[in-house]
């Protein structure tokens, strides 16, 4: 938490300067670079971005995991305003690889949506992070929320292996399992990534400062009208 | 006093308040009952095998009326400040968590006992062939939705929109233990192979002693002033 703190504006840095160099080359490697699928043909290009952003929107959840349990532990705010940004930068990478998927699945599967075990279980995910983030926006003390979010981060986080192996057994997956993969679209996946890796960071590190932004705003507000 | 004597002692309490007003278990009682009336409109049952479907209302029917129910126990000591003073009690906070949690337990299997009855009359079909495995599957989905509905509604009550809040964060949560109970009630109802179908009483029970845990280590949180 320390390093953290005090190596934030140069880890942002980093994070911002990576992906403005990463972004545009990641995008290339997936629409140029890497050859074309055999078997799917163009629309498989997006696995590129999709399978990058369906692995960081668990560790968002899991971030908000590991800063609930440091919250209710230290019942230190930093902890909480790591375990916020965690879920909304989550649930925006979720939502972002259920677009992504649905655009792969319509020529692929011939569908949208299937109840695929996968998709299931990140339907119910975001479902319960969206909940956690409304649970936040229903509760006006500062200490209150904190406690009351860790709470949810705790009982969402605990049902990921539930919902995973539940899911799992009620329907046949159709989802494509690990593919063997060329070795330039191995590159390509790499980059994108990195690139969705800097994008993670950026957005995790800036939501982290807002929320300490805000808190030092409302302490003000509040010092001003006594 | 024990741990136990803490539990039980809130539990009674919560049970007599209930057992003079009636107020819970009327009010789940009757709203199962709608769901599986209006189920009935909702599909036209006389095309479907009603065996592939019987489980699913039933448990729909169980849910959402314990959805509708699960705030009413916290709300009721909020309204007359009575949480403070259970919170003053000499006793383990999370006692306060396993009394009130067997007390809707209980309101919540009662509520099976009525509606299971009457939903085999009205739709025809005998679900408790397998009495004892199908009893099971009822009260592990039963704990489960308690352990964490409990959980949940100590928060919710202090909430903005706290009606609505309650089913919004539970109902994804306890999404499998619908699918094992489902999956668990169904199969024995179309007499599938018990042997393949214990998978779904473990994961009932897993997820039973997992969330109880959770509780019993988070509630003090919610609950401190």
């Amino acid at each position: 938490m320390k390093f953290l703190r005090d190596n934030a504006q140069t880890l942002l840095l980093l994070a911002c300067v990576g992906g403005a160099a990463l972004a545009p080359l990641g995008a290339w490697m997936a629409f140029v670079y890497a050859p074309e699928e055999a078997v799917m043909g163009a629309p498989q290009r997006i696995f590129y971005f999709h399978v990058p952003v369906a692995t960081f929107c668990y560790v968002g959840f899991f971030i908000t995991f590991a800063g609930s349990i440091g919250y209710l532990w230290t019942k230190d705010m930093a902890w909480d305003r790591w375990a916020v940004a965690g879920a909304e930068v989550g649930v925006m990478l979720a939502s972002l690889m259920m677009l992504t998927g649905m655009l792969w699945a319509r020529p692929i599967w011939g569908a949208w949506w299937t109840w695929d075990p996968r998709l299931t279980t990140s339907l119910v995910l975001w479902l319960i992070f969206v909940g956690y983030l409304i649970l936040r926006s229903q509760v006006d003390d500062e200490t209150t929320r904190a406690k009351f979010a860790a709470v949810m981060g705790i009982v969402g986080y605990a049902d990921v292996p539930l919902v995973h192996y539940s899911v799992k057994l009620w329907s046949r997956g159709i989802h494509p399992p690990k593919p063997e993969l060329h070795p330039d679209m191995k590159t390509a996946l790499l980059f994108g990534f990195a690139a969705v890796a800097c994008m993670f960071a950026v957005t995790l590190i800036l939501r982290v400062r807002l929320g300490f932004a805000a808190a030092a705003l409302a302490r003000l507000k509040g010092a001003g009208r006594h | 006093m024990s741990f136990l004597d803490g539990v039980l002692l809130v539990m009674r309490k919560d049970l007599a308040m209930e057992l003079r007003a009636k107020e819970i278990f009327t009010t789940t009682a009757m709203f199962s009952l709608l769901v599986v009336v209006i189920f009935n409109f909702a599909f036209d049952m006389t095309g479907i095998d009603v065996k592939a479907v019987a489980a699913g209302v039933l448990w729909v029917a169980f849910i959402f009326s314990g959805a509708v129910a699960m705030n009413r126990g916290f709300m009721r000591e909020q309204e007359e400040g009575c949480l403070s003073a259970l919170l003053l009690a000499p006793i383990d906070r999370s006692a306060i968590y396993f009394g009130k949690m067997l007390s809707g337990l209980l309101v919540m299997l009662a509520t099976m006992a009525l509606v299971t009855p009457i939903f085999m009359v009205l739709y025809n079909v005998n679900v408790m062939e397998h009495y004892l495995w199908q009893t099971l599957t009822f009260f592990l989905g039963a704990v489960g939705f308690m352990a964490v509905g409990t959980l949940i509604s100590a928060m919710s009550v202090n909430l903005r929109a706290r009606e609505m809040m309650g089913p919004l964060l539970l109902l994804p949560v306890v999404a499998p233990v619908i699918i094992a109970a489902v999956k668990m009630s169904g199969g024995l109802v179309r007499g599938e192979d018990l042997a393949s179908l214990m998978v779904w009483i473990k994961i009932l029970a897993s997820f039973d002693v997992i969330y109880l845990v959770v509780a019993w280590l988070v509630f003090e949180h919610i609950v401190e002033e």
